[in-house]
């Protein structure tokens, strides 16, 4: 699965659609940063509610693919530069996390 | 009550300036809610209560302030029953104006020395154009503030923020500055760091462990300390981190190294950091890791990454990772 196939699999909308469509290597939901920051594979899926760009920084760092802000949380504009300048792609679901993640879950682990 | 706590006369220089560099006009709300005369208090209350004011000035037919009902007058219209006379019968006439072209100082100066909770500004002709509460005033000196001290800090970031030298022996060395609570530029560091370390052709996993360490002591130095500095050094067969604040250090090391343990304030948490995970994933991250801090002094944190672990050892460490991704 792809980070261009994510809006196929859950109902979302794109806030930053300037990424490379690479392969994703799996998923990660947590909002706690140090969490993502020292436990998320590189090229995996972030699922989260920290629409701020410190999660841009974390994502990068950590070599992230994409991230989903749950609960249609608003993104900020500074976010979506961040993501932009660092091309990792963001998506914006009302879904709450347990169920984006779980959407996510069967698409990645179902074609994997 | 209503006083601007501003000493116009002794207080800070920076402020000072600035209180003379604005203009009554551009701290006013301009086009106020305004009425006539022949309004009755009791429409004066309505308004007031619809747009949210507290004061009302009144205007004469040619647009010029004729007087001004404040909340107390229809308090106390209400109380000795004359709330439905005309605003021109019952109005506060002696109302001092301010004029739009003069400095800011004049309207605090007003409002600490006058009982008045607000005033209205005129033009040259005499003619209302705005009213100026202590409300709009600090707003406009917050907003101003801002501004200078964002142009101080550029001052100081592009003075001695970052440097990059590289000497004759093949060190290669890389030192960002970080700020106290700068969270719009926290991830700069770090994200030099990373760049410079891909750049120079270290293995990813190598570059990806010193980035989770320096963001995690970069992020530590924006929460916790004053401010400090994060420098990398490419040794020959390893890779350097070191962070340097100046305070106020760790009162209990034992505790900060705990995972789990935070410091940290509910809205640094709310922004998902201070969960007390920084410095046990940067000591996961390194090689050897060293710790030093002294209250009142600061802490310092030196961070060894080995560039030619072997491949069995970065697995091992890339295993436990993922194992902790995939849980």
């Amino acid at each position: 699965m792809n980070i261009g196939d994510i809006p196929s699999v859950l109902p979302c909308s794109c806030a930053q659609d300037v990424y490379e469509d690479r392969h994703l290597s799996g998923g990660f939901a947590g909002d706690l940063l140090s969490d993502v920051m020292g436990k998320a594979k590189a090229d995996a899926v972030l699922v989260t509610v920290q629409a701020h760009r410190n999660t841009i920084a974390v994502a990068s760092l950590a070599g992230l693919a994409a991230i989903v802000v749950c609960h249609d949380r608003p993104v900020p504009e500074d976010m979506v530069a961040a993501a932009r300048d660092e091309g990792v792609a963001v998506f914006v679901t009302g879904l709450d996390p347990f169920e984006a993640s779980g959407r996510l879950w069967v698409a990645l682990n179902g074609q994997g | 009550m209503d006083r601007v706590p501003i000493d116009t006369d002794t207080g800070a220089k920076v402020v000072l300036e600035l209180i003379y560099r604005l203009k009554v006009s551009d701290v006013m709300t301009p086009a106020p809610v305004a009425a006539t005369e022949d309004r009755t208090l009791r429409e004066i209350q309505t308004l007031m209560r619809e747009r949210r004011i507290t004061g009302v000035p009144i205007v004469n037919k040619r647009g010029g302030v004729a007087g001004m009902v404040s909340i107390g007058d229809i308090i106390e219209a209400l109380d000795s029953g004359y709330i439905e006379d005309r605003a021109g019968e019952r109005m506060t006439r002696q109302v001092l104006s301010l004029e739009a072209g003069m400095p800011l100082s004049f309207a605090i100066s007003w409002l600490n020395r006058y009982r008045f909770g607000r005033f209205p500004v005129v033009d040259r002709d005499g003619l209302l154009v705005g009213i100026i509460t202590s409300k709009d005033i600090i707003r406009a000196l917050l907003l101003e503030m801002n501004g200078e001290v964002e142009r101080l800090e550029n001052e100081i970031r592009s003075g001695h923020g970052e440097a990059e030298t590289a000497s004759p022996d093949g060190t290669v060395s890389l030192c960002r500055s970080t700020l106290r609570w700068d969270f719009e530029t926290a991830g700069k560091a770090s994200a030099g760091i990373k760049k410079a370390l891909k750049d120079a052709g270290i293995d990813p996993a190598i570059v990806r462990r010193a980035a989770i360490a320096s963001y995690e002591l970069e992020m530590n130095q924006v929460i916790h300390s004053w401010g400090g500095t994060i420098e990398c050094r490419i040794l020959g067969d390893r890779l350097e981190i070191a962070a340097r604040d100046g305070g106020p250090g760790i009162a209990d090391l034992e505790a900060a190294l705990r995972e789990g343990f935070s410091t940290a304030d509910e809205w640094i948490r709310s922004l998902g950091f201070g969960a007390g995970m920084g410095l046990p994933n940067v000591r996961r991250s390194a090689d050897d890791f060293f710790i030093d801090s002294t209250p009142g002094r600061g802490t310092t944190v030196q961070v060894t990454i080995r560039l030619d672990a072997s491949p069995d050892a970065n697995r091992t460490r890339g295993g436990a990772e993922s194992n902790g991704g995939d849980a």
